[in-house]
């Protein structure tokens, strides 16, 4: 019954502890001009559907949850945002070549069929986010119409 | 002497809480792989000072091995054989160094490397299916590549049409006869020569 006792009380002082460590917030009001939605001609099905299930983590604004506030998630979401951020940034979109683009838009369209993407961990909790078998088809056909006129 | 007892190994676990904290941290950097890189474009430098001319095809060179490995690999249906030389070949794309070449160049080189490094990161890590797609577009690139570093050996680019759901895939080999690195031994012998390149 003791250890029980000073394991709750060694998780509870760390739980503290790790609050005051700081997060780097994923935050920016300006859109560049390089932003996928300005360069494109983007349906509004599309565009809603990128905004909801892709922008959080493959832009420079994340709408964030409650629990982003709270450690240790926040560091998860700090980590998973960059990570995104660095595989690809629809707001730094036309600073790509159109070499580069056909290459990302190979692997969105690879990604999304496949369900690899949005992530599980991320729908998990992020339930809108979650893309219904007819909007899949529809941004699925929006790429792929788009990655044609590129190459 | 219970209760100081009780707060010593508190305290010690919490500062061994702060501890691994900060390595994770520490260990972000990885410096071992960038260092490792740095070395091999200085030893690519000292062969620069040495043959100015012949310079710009071995390093291109380098790289179309590095692809020609990567292909045979592929018409061998090895799966772990092509992620070992997509890491391969991701690394000796890295250490391309465009800085001779004229500066219209110099920019679509760089583009070409950063986009065939990616592919190539991605077959170190995918199952076949996935890594021929990429090969796909990797092919392209070096096909590019090639067109302006140029070549001292003969390539023949060869396409198989039925690649892709029939929408085609091309790719380089040192050799005419075909062995197709889309489908494997599947279809060893689908495809042509389309041209021939030197």
């Amino acid at each position: 019954m003791k250890v029980v006792k000073i394991i709750a009380w060694i998780a509870l002082i760390a739980f503290v502890v790790i609050q005051f460590f700081p997060v780097d917030y994923n935050q920016s009001e300006m859109v560049p001009q390089t932003d996928f939605m300005l360069v494109n001609k983007v349906p509004a099905t599309v565009e809603q559907s990128l905004r909801a299930s892709c922008y959080d983590c493959h832009s420079n604004n994340t709408n964030y949850p409650w629990y982003s506030k709270i450690q240790p998630s926040a560091w998860y979401l700090e980590h998973h945002i960059k990570e995104g951020k660095a595989e690809l940034n629809f707001n730094e979109w036309d600073d790509l070549s159109d070499r580069r683009k056909t290459s990302k838009l190979r692997s969105i369209i690879s990604q999304i069929k496949d369900g690899e993407m949005p992530l599980d961990s991320y729908t998990l909790i992020h339930r809108d986010a979650v893309l219904s078998e007819k909007n899949k088809t529809i941004v699925l056909d929006y790429m792929i119409t788009l990655k044609d006129s590129l190459e | 002497m219970k209760t100081i007892k009780l707060r010593m190994s508190t305290m010690a676990l919490a500062a061994t809480m702060i501890l691994t904290v900060s390595c994770k941290d520490g260990n972000k950097n990885e410096p071992a792989a960038p260092m490792s890189n740095e070395m091999h474009q200085e030893t690519m430098n000292d062969k620069e000072d040495m043959a100015m001319d012949k310079n710009q095809d071995t390093k291109a060179e380098v790289v179309l091995k590095d692809y020609f490995n990567l292909k045979d690999a592929l018409v061998n249906d090895d799966n772990s054989k092509a992620k070992e030389l997509g890491n391969t070949l991701a690394q000796s794309l890295k250490s391309f160094d465009a800085s001779s070449y004229a500066d219209s160049e110099q920019n679509e080189l760089k583009d070409i490397i950063e986009d065939a490094t990616e592919h190539a990161e991605h077959i170190g890590e995918s199952d076949i299916a996935h890594q021929r797609e990429h090969f796909k577009t990797l092919s392209k690139d070096m096909t590019d590549m090639v067109a302006i570093t140029g070549t001292s050996m003969i390539i023949y680019e060869q396409y198989c049409p039925m690649y892709d759901n029939n929408k085609g895939g091309a790719w380089l080999s040192m050799n005419e006869e075909i062995r197709n690195p889309y489908f494997g031994a599947q279809m060893l012998k689908c495809g042509k020569v389309q041209r021939e390149i030197n």
